[in-house]
């Protein structure tokens, strides 16, 4: 009986190791292990044994019968990573064709350039502001003191409706219409669409976008235009960009100053793109006039403000390295994609 | 405003290097827009005087000139022209070098020597805008006996530097070289230096010889005649020419020179008549009439307006006042007397004359702006001084001034402490009374206010905020620390309808969709491109009265055309796939007359072309509602859109209102933009779509039972709209009906011709507990059957 179980289990380990295949293994864990298997049988076999041989032979047999499971179950193993690794390899593709185009739209330029310059400004407590494109020579011009022959109401600079109605050639207007309106504290920005009587080149086109800022409140001085300019210029450009107040004349701000930032390609030591000045010119601004804000129902001598402006299609072609504005508004989509 | 350093040096110390002068004048608000070197590179160029021209042996055009220049004679060979034996020339030696690195050699020309060049004034540098008109095409003819071989930078002041400065509209007294001086001093703390004015005056007056009548005191408010006898007409000296070309203005003759050289000096423009051509020796200054004509001394006839101030004499007009002179009263050579004219005209009409007449000239910029009306005296008076420093004129005794409202000098104050919170600094009453007494302005310190008397010529001077500005920038913006402004703590915010704004570019984006921007004009054309029937309110355009031309002359009425526009200039240009919007304002003009403004109003428009269809732009805009999460609007068919194809357009409908409309353009519209592609786009109105928004939510729990599902396919004819399949789905769905999904159409052998199938998946769920099949098949076979009943389907098994 020892014997035949030692051949069983010899047996049965010569078939396993011999099954090349899920169906042939199985075959062979029925041969032994089924129903009707061999070792089934011999177990079987088991009540003719003496009583004091039995307990011997039947340990003997589960042992063989442990053996052969654990035989079967490594081979299984064996198989069945053999058969996933014949799968993956015939899966395999080949990698470096071309990806799915899934498109992704963009914004023009333009708003992406607008879109961080509103949140450094609303970072700083401003509210964004909007007026009309179509205004009025009176919030346009006359209500920000531009004098009566200022050349910039001539008709070779701003177009006319008619005599008292205008495409606003600044965003200026509305302030006017935030200061009449709103009492200070105020703290507002007012980007928007611009025209100017230009025909179009590489520099200037009839329509363009300009941002203005506004603050009036109780003791706001040119320091503090200077502070919030700063913050500015740092976000924007860049934190080791420094500034610089020119002295300059605007109607609608007492004292004015144009505003100069070193350059944020070499850093102020002079590039061709700053054309070897080191500055680039980046905004106008200053305190706002007494007159523009009596004109807006403000007293001047309780509060003070500064308003500041800039053209963000230069700022953004300066950004980008574009050289010809009117590529802001061909649109063309391998343009716009670039962004 | 060019100004020449060492003219500039006449007036001011400089104690520093022009570079460093520029940075500190821009600094202080005289913006520096160049320096630039005059008289740079040359070498080697003498004087020279021409001995004896001969002909060329073997050269009709050239010439054989014999030049001492001082230690010898040599022979030059020229083909210059307006040489004579006896003139002072230029000459560059062998070796010499002119700007533009030209080097002089010694050679041989048609077989004679020539050993140097004789230069023109444009070969030394000098710019062509400023050469006399008579050594324009020739040699530079020196006009003055200067020491031969002597170096010509030595004999005539070419080395120089020369800044441009931008002066600001409210600055006109810094278009002189006095004004600039003043500036310089103010800024570098250096003074000022007038000119010492003493003429030597004859014993007769200029008042027995003319007299000034104004006639019209608006125009004119100030008028200084001078009269000069026994003047020699004839160039300048070289001294003076020079500082007017480096200034940019062209030397004429002495006379001529010297009211431009005074302009320059002091702001003043003055004018010379020859008094022989005035009539009666009486100067009138009146209005123009209409319609008159008049010739001006470039020789251009005018028509003259009625608001045009003329200087006239008794009979006729002698001169455009402020702008320029007539032709037949100019100095010419046979000139022997002159009236010298020092005025002031009002500054708005002499803009508006410039203006109408297109002529604008040094004088009549510098009138418009408004000039001195205290210093026309004074000019006068300098003019008379240098014309007989010269020697070229007799010098009548006084002037004949006629001012009858004398410029007063205005006294305004400032309150220190308003200076120093609007500047944010703390400067003493002290530091800022020498700021503006630097300046010229006299103050007078009261401790709470100082008193300042501003000098009639700063015209932009008008109240504190002035001062302020003034000190500030003396003072040095540079020099004002950086402060964040205090006060309440303000919360910036973009509006909801900006946020809005946001969100939906930023949806459309993620569809795969650019933005674009546009003009906000179109050409009122477009509306014929775009089929607008001839009543369309959409025709009335709001249009600009000064356009640049006729396709940008026309506020916009739809965001359309713009779109079409973009998309032809990509289509021509040959990009393949076309996806993008436009988010921008359509102008309405108002019906009610109290209005001047129009309505300006958000719309948007998105248009596509390439592997597409009707229905991909319809995903696209059903993907931006749904992230608006606008619900509960409608499509209908739109077969009257002018725009669209009539049977590949439909409305977005919401209650009462129309969101917008989408489809597939009308062939003629694609033939109109050379669209060689079918092009599908969509017109919303964004204001609506502004108010409908919902960016709240409240979270749905998800689902917990299970759902069950029923596939049907319905035969009907091919008219029925699926909307009109899926209103009886969802009407009928019992409230537990979560969704349902076409998911196939068929036409074809199968299907009795004109006829449709259509197949639906049907999703049922109870939101407490788990359906059973019998519940959901009594809701599902009685939406069968009203598809049925309604639409007269067949079921397909």
């Amino acid at each position: 009986m020892e014997n035949k179980l030692k051949a069983l289990q010899d047996n049965a380990k010569v078939e396993i190791s011999a099954s090349d295949s899920m169906e042939a293994l199985e075959k062979t864990r029925v041969k032994y292990l089924g129903k009707k298997g061999e070792l089934t049988e011999v177990l079987r076999g088991m009540g003719s044994l003496a009583a004091e041989e039995r307990p011997i032979i039947g340990k003997m047999a589960n042992e063989v019968r442990e053996t052969m499971e654990t035989l079967l179950e490594e081979a299984k193993k064996v198989l069945k990573n053999k058969a996933l690794e014949q799968q993956l390899a015939s899966e395999a593709i080949d990698i470096t064709m071309p990806g799915k185009k899934i498109e992704i739209g963009k914004k023009h330029p333009l708003t992406q350039g607008l879109d961080e310059l509103k949140n450094i400004f609303i970072g700083m407590g401003f509210k964004v502001a909007e007026g009309p494109e179509v205004e009025t020579v009176y919030y346009n011009f006359d209500a920000l003191n531009a004098p009566a022959n200022h050349p910039s109401r001539d008709i070779s600079d701003t177009f006319y409706i008619n005599k008292d109605v205008i495409l606003r050639p600044q965003t200026s207007p509305v302030q006017v219409r935030v200061m009449e309106r709103v009492k200070p504290p105020i703290r507002i920005i007012a980007p928007g669409r611009c025209f100017r009587n230009d025909t179009p080149d590489a520099t200037h086109s009839p329509m363009f976008h300009q941002l203005e800022g506004l603050v009036v409140d109780k003791g706001i001085t040119l320091g503090d235009l200077k502070g919030t300019l700063e913050v500015f210029a740092k976000e924007f450009l860049g934190s080791h960009t420094e500034i610089k107040f020119r002295p300059h004349y605007f109607p609608f701000t007492e004292p004015s100053a144009e505003i100069d930032a070193s350059c944020f390609k070499c850093g102020g030591e002079g590039c061709g793109f700053c054309k070897g000045e080191g500055w680039i010119e980046l905004l106008g601004a200053g305190m706002v006039h007494p007159n523009v804000l009596r004109n807006c129902g403000i007293d001047p001598e309780i509060y003070s403000g500064f308003a500041f402006g800039m053209g963000i299609d230069r700022l953004v072609m300066l950004k980008y390295g574009i050289d010809d504005i009117r590529l802001f508004f061909e649109n063309d989509m391998r343009f716009l994609n670039q962004f | 405003m060019l100004v020449p350093v060492k003219w500039l040096k006449k007036y001011v110390d400089i104690n520093m290097s022009t570079k460093e002068l520029a940075d500190r004048m821009t600094m202080s608000g005289s913006k520096v827009e160049t320096v630039k070197k005059t008289g740079e590179d040359i070498e080697g160029v003498v004087v020279g005087k021409i001995l004896k021209i001969k002909p060329h042996p073997n050269a009709d055009k050239l010439v054989v000139v014999l030049v001492d220049i001082g230690e010898k004679t040599i022979q030059i060979v020229t083909g210059a022209t307006n040489i004579t034996e006896g003139d002072y020339v230029p000459v560059a030696l062998d070796g010499g070098l002119l700007p533009g690195g030209v080097k002089i050699n010694k050679g041989e020309l048609r077989g004679e020597v020539s050993e140097g060049m004789l230069c023109s004034q444009e070969e030394l540098a000098i710019p062509k805008s400023v050469i006399p008109e008579e050594m324009k095409d020739g040699i530079w003819i020196l006009k003055e006996e200067y020491p031969l071989g002597k170096k010509i930078a030595d004999v005539i002041d070419l080395q120089d530097e020369v800044i441009e400065f931008e002066i600001t509209s409210n600055r006109p007294d810094c278009l002189s070289m006095i004004g600039i001086a003043r500036e310089v001093a103010a800024t570098i703390g250096t003074t000022l230096k007038y000119p010492s004015i003493q003429v030597k005056e004859a014993e007769d007056k200029s008042s027995d010889k003319v007299s000034v009548v104004i006639e019209d005191t608006e125009g004119c408010q100030r008028y200084v005649a001078r009269v000069i006898e026994d003047v020699t007409i004839k160039p300048s000296p070289q001294w003076m020419q020079q500082r007017l070309a480096k200034a940019g203005v062209r030397p004429i003759n002495n006379i001529v020179d010297i009211t431009n050289y005074v302009m320059l000096e002091y702001g003043q423009p003055l004018h010379a008549f020859d008094i022989d051509y005035v009539e009666g020796h009486t100067i009138i200054v009146k209005r123009g009439e209409r319609g008159q004509s008049f010739k001006t001394l470039d020789g251009v006839e005018r028509k003259l307006k009625e608001y045009i101030t003329m200087i006239c004499d008794t009979k006729k007009e002698l001169a455009i006042a402020g702008v320029m002179g007539g032709e037949e009263s100019e100095v010419t050579s046979a000139t022997k007397t002159i009236l010298l004219e020092s005025a002031y005209f009002e500054p708005e009409g002499i803009r508006l004359t410039s203006k109408q007449l297109g002529l604008r000239t040094e004088a009549s910029s510098r009138f418009e702006k408004g000039i001195d009306p205290n210093i026309a005296l004074i000019a006068a008076e300098r003019a008379c001084q240098l014309i007989k420093e010269l020697g070229v004129g007799r010098i009548l005794k006084g002037a004949v001034d006629v001012y009858p409202k004398p410029k007063e000098v205005e006294e305004k104050s400032l309150r220190p402490k308003k200076v120093n919170d609007l500047l944010g600094t703390n400067l003493t009453n002290e530091e800022m009374v020498q700021i503006l007494e630097s300046l010229e302005i006299a103050t007078q310190d009261e401790g709470d206010v100082i008193k300042a008397r501003i000098p009639t010529y700063r015209i932009d001077l008008n109240q504190e905020a002035d001062f302020v500005e003034e000190i500030g920038r003396i003072y040095g913006y540079d020099n004002i620390p950086a402060t964040m402004a205090r006060g309440n703590i303000v919360v910036g915010r973009k509006t909801n309808g900006q946020i809005i704004e946001d969100v939906t570019k930023d949806a459309l984006n993620a569809m795969g969709i650019n933005e674009i921007a546009t003009y906000s004009f179109v050409s009122p054309k477009s509306a014929d491109k775009i089929r607008l029937p001839e009543n369309s309110i959409k025709r009335n355009f709001i249009t600009l009265l000064n356009p640049l031309g006729d396709e940008t002359s026309a506020m916009r009425t739809s965001l359309l055309p713009n779109l079409l526009e973009v998309m032809a200039r990509n289509y021509n240009r040959k990009v393949e796939g076309f996806k993008a919007f436009e988010l921008g304002r359509i102008f309405i003009p108002r019906m009610e007359e109290s209005s001047k403004l129009p309505h300006e109003l958000s719309n948007l428009v998105i248009g596509i072309y390439g592997d597409e269809d009707f229905f991909t732009l319809k995903g696209i805009v059903e993907g931006l509602l749904n992230r608006l999460r606008i619900t509960g609007y409608e499509y209908e068919v739109e077969k009257h859109h002018p725009t669209f194809h009539p049977g590949r357009c439909g409305s977005i409908v919401y209650g009462d209102h129309t969101i917008g409309v989408l489809g597939e353009l009308h062939p003629e519209v694609l033939e109109n933009y050379g669209l060689g592609k079918k092009c599908y786009c969509a017109e919303l109105d964004f204001e609506l779509l502004l108010r409908l928004t919902r960016l709240d939510t409240m979270y749905k729990p998800l689902p917990k039972y299970p759902a069950i599902t029923r596939d049907f396919a319905v035969v009907v004819k091919e008219y029925v709209l699926v909307k009109e399949i899926e209103k009886i789905i969802f009407t009928n769905g019992e409230g537990i009906l979560e969704n349902y999904k076409l998911f196939d159409i068929y036409q074809g052998n199968q299907i009795k011709e004109g006829h449709k199938s259509i197949a639906y998946t049907l999703t049922y769920r109870h939101k407490e507990r788990t359906l059973k099949d019998e519940e959901v098949n009594i809701v599902h076979d009685n939406i069968l059957k009203e598809i049925k009943e309604k639409l007269g389907g067949t079921l397909r098994d």
